[in-house]
């Protein structure tokens, strides 16, 4: 239903818009169900002129178990929810792939810094691409972020993408994440963090694979041309060692 | 201490019994639990309307940005947030608390379980004046150079603990020393409650013989009481980091700013049941008396919300799956959420029971206690999506969960404060509200209420994140479709506050014009309906009643009257 709103841009976001579907499933199943119940018992049982209510204490075996049945068949439903939320967060927040590319998060009031790994695909080296406010992305590239705080508490989230954590000043946070549209989005920032936490707007972009290296081309340094063969960026980027 | 001997033994043991008291004496330093509830009650409704005009106030912001706000004038980010936090805080603890566990907790306790007053009346009065002192607390720091506290309710820090982060210096101190005071003015209540429930009941009244309404707020009070402890830790710690420049979430001095986040809501998510299981018994009475029926499965409920109590300890980190805890512990945490569906759902199946094979009657109270099932359950069940950890990944802090919460409190607070004001109103003012003007308040406020809230779940289901004043800025929430749905939430809720005035209107013009009640004017069973509309001093003058039955034996068969009073001796027809 989710994407009805918004495009599924990572990989992981049809996961968590399945799981949003199967909740959606098995809670309207009994939500309108309970409902329709109630406005019929309401109905139903509406005072009348000269006739009395039952006495029923809802203490005999039969009655509690018209209360209990519906309940081992909810906790039913729970379990299922329970067993794709797992998968799910498994997906999402425990396992770590492997990655391409690294890209470096920080956050203050009221301004979010990216840091790309530049043509090197290194984190902290001098071909670095420091932007505010713009989160630059290749498609279909798995990315591992590592998410900073230097003053308060802020949270990096990225709707098209289902993505969202807090930044903990005094840590570095890591995750995961896979651009698979192109397309321009809105990063926010998730956590209350003073008085422009409402005015932290930041945008993704995620490029195709030509355009991004011609955006890493205009963004590296001249003197560092030199240096680099940018007819193999890709192939160097696959063997970036992994300093995470 | 003294208090408890001679306020139990039940016969004129005030001395001022007797004379004449003076206004001051009989309404300000009163140790009458019932002059207290309505100390208390006024009190948070005084206060929920400062925190209804500031959600008119961001709510016009949302749907008109930029704009002078009739009454307000344009709001800065800043004032925006201020808001925002003042808001939720003055709602939970100045409102919901004050008004569903003290005022009704003072108000009800003593009459329904048949005694005269509260165990420990003088720090029943102290328990008033702190909570009067701590909301005056509260309001001053708006005031006070920099402004009130806009970190949210909930306060994380470092934000809170320093001035350099959240610019008030003075507004964030007052706004902490106030949740505290606040928070010691409902430990001395809940003693209170709990104390006097446990002795000081009428002769014959079994535990099983209470009436819902008295163990949900005793059972709340308990869950208050044993939640409370480690968030009076934290903001003595986040006082200190405040104003004395210690470190306890600092990171930089060895600190844990998340640590603050475990106190907060080990405290915080009991304390939405502190507030709920008031509002459920407010519900089960109304229901049993307007439908002429049992309680569906007493001990059924009882016990449920016992369970819910308990299990309510172990769910607190469902607010920070995303926070940097330990990621695997949300598999524990998401079992423990879903798990406390199932007490809830009981409660709720149990009540639709009750109604079943009933005669109801469609009262002002009435309505209001079917529409706290209707709106509750949709409160309920939004909440299964946000305790998969899985989906609040990405629903956490959006307007998914703001509509989702105002689903259960706006039930439990506006919805079940009404019920029971209407219900009770003859009893603690000898007089009738107008039925018909009821009516109109109640659909009034129950089908504006949607309007404001439905657009924003789907808001919230499409990316819009809560506190964000500045929204305009960002290019996939500032859509057309979505402005649509923020001014009719805006314009709903403006309905909805037109349509108090017809309650205020009537609240007053009854208590002095309305018809007058009768001691027993609904043909309940419970002890209050015995002493007469309104209670005296003392309650029941010298013949406390005795009690003979359970509090819900309505329509039993082979008798003539479809109701039979807790106190009424098994001989009477
Ligand atoms: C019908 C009247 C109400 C309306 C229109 C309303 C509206 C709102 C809105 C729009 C927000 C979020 C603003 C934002 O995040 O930018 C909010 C926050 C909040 N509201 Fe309400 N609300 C109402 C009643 C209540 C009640 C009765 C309670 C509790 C008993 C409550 C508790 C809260 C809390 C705790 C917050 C969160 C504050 C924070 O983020 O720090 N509200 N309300
Ligand atoms: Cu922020
Ligand atoms: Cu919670």
């Amino acid at each position: 239903m989710l994407e009805y709103f918004l495009p599924r841009a990572s990989s992981f976001a049809g996961s968590i818009d399945h799981l949003f579907d199967l909740i959606t499933y098995l809670v309207m199943f009994w939500f309108v169900l309970t409902m329709a119940f109630f406005f019929y018992v309401v109905f139903r049982f509406r005072a009348k002129p000269g006739q009395k209510a039952q006495y029923i204490t809802g203490e005999t075996h039969k009655q509690k178990q018209a209360v209990e049945i519906p309940h081992y068949l909810i906790l039913l439903c729970d379990l299922a929810i329970l067993f794709y939320t797992f998968k799910v967060w498994h997906e999402v927040k425990i396992d770590m792939p492997e990655y391409d590319e690294q890209v470096r998060v920080i956050s203050q009031q009221w301004a979010w810094t990216f840091e790309h790994a530049g043509a090197d695909g290194v984190l902290d080296t001098d071909d670095d691409i420091k932007l505010i406010n713009e989160l630059v992305l290749k498609k279909d590239t798995q990315y591992q972020y590592e998410l900073q705080a230097l003053d308060v508490m802020h949270s990096f989230s990225i709707p098209v993408f289902r993505l969202k954590q807090d930044a903990v000043p005094g840590r570095k946070i890591f995750g995961h994440f896979k651009p698979i549209l192109e397309g321009e989005w809105d990063v926010q920032c998730a956590e209350m963090c003073g008085y422009g936490h409402g005015f932290m707007p930041a945008r993704v972009k995620i490029l195709a694979a030509d355009e991004y290296y011609a955006w890493i081309a205009e963004h590296t340094p001249a003197h560092l041309k030199q240096d680099t063969a940018y007819a193999n960026t890709e192939s160097q980027l696959k063997e970036a060692p992994n300093n995470g | 201490m003294a208090d408890t001997a001679t306020a139990t033994a039940g016969v004129d043991h005030h001395d001022d019994h007797g004379h004449h008291e003076s206004f001051w004496s009989k309404y300000c330093f009163s140790t009458d639990h019932k002059i207290i509830g309505f100390q208390y009650l006024f009190t948070g409704m005084a206060m929920g309307l400062i925190g209804g005009f500031f959600s008119y106030v961001f709510r016009m912001h949302l749907a008109f940005p930029g704009s002078s706000i009739p009454f307000f004038g344009v709001v800065s980010p800043a004032a925006y947030n201020s808001l925002v936090t003042n808001h939720g805080t003055i709602m939970i603890f100045w409102v919901a608390m004050p008004v569903l566990i003290a005022a009704l907790g003072n108000f009800l306790i003593p009459l329904m379980i048949g005694c005269d007053d509260m165990v420990f009346p003088k720090i029943n009065r102290l328990s008033y004046q702190v909570f009067l002192l701590s909301a005056i607390v509260l309001i001053a720091s708006f005031f006070v150079p920099q402004g009130g506290f806009g970190g949210a309710w909930t306060a994380y820090p470092p934000l809170s603990a320093e001035s350099q982060y959240n610019g008030t210096p003075f507004g964030a101190p007052m706004w902490l020393i106030a949740v505290t005071l606040e928070i010691v003015a409902f430990l001395l209540g809940g003693i209170n409650f709990i104390t006097t429930v446990m002795n000081a009941r009428a002769k014959g009244m079994k535990l099983y013989d209470i009436p819902m309404v008295v163990w949900m707020i005793v059972i709340a009070s308990i869950l208050f009481m044993a939640s409370v402890g480690p968030l009076v830790a934290g903001a003595v710690m986040l006082l200190f980091d405040q104003t004395l420049g210690t470190g306890f979430f600092d990171p930089a001095a060895g600190g844990d700013p998340v640590m603050w986040q475990h106190l907060f809501w080990f405290f915080g998510h009991p304390e939405v049941y502190v507030v709920l299981l008031p509002a459920m018994g407010v519900v089960i009475e109304i229901i049993c008396t307007f439908s002429r029926k049992k309680l569906f499965g007493y001990k059924m409920i009882l016990y449920s919300s016992i369970g819910l109590g308990i299990l309510s300890f172990f769910v607190w980190a469902h607010h920070q799956f995303i926070s940097g805890v330990d990621p695997r512990a949300t598999y524990l945490f998401t079992t423990t959420t879903l798990l406390i569906s199932i007490p809830v759902a009981i409660m709720l199946f149990a009540m639709i029971g009750t109604l079943w094979g009933g005669s109801i009657r469609f009262t002002t109270p009435m309505l209001f206690a079917l529409s706290f099932i209707a709106e509750f359950l949709i409160g309920g069940v939004t909440g299964i999506w946000l305790g998969s950890s899985g989906t609040d990944i990405y629903l956490h802090d959006t307007y998914f969960v703001l509509a989702h919460f105002h689903y259960t409190f706006v039930p439990i607070a506006i919805i079940g404060t009404f019920s029971a004001i209407y219900y009770w109103f003859p009893k603690m003012f000898g007089r009738h509200m107008n039925e018909f003007w009821g009516k109109i308040h109640f659909w009034g406020t129950v089908i504006p209420f949607n309007g404001i809230f439905l657009p924003l779940f789907v808001l919230g289901a499409a990316g819009q994140h809560r506190r964000i004043a500045g929204y305009t800025a960002y290019p996939d929430l500032y859509t057309e479709n979505f402005q649509d749905l923020r001014v009719f939430a805006t314009g709903s809720l403006i309905v909805l506050i037109l349509f108090q005035i017809p309650f205020f209107v009537n609240f007053v013009v009854s208590l002095v014009r309305g018809r007058k009640a009768e001691a027993n004017p609904w043909k309940a069973n419970t002890l209050e309906w015995v002493a007469p509309s309104p209670p005296p001093h003392g309650n029941f003058g010298d013949n406390l009643p005795e009690v003979y039955r359970g509090p819900y034996e309505f329509s039993v068969e082979g008798r003539e009257k479809d109701y039979w009073p807790q106190n009424e001796p098994e001989t009477a027809k």
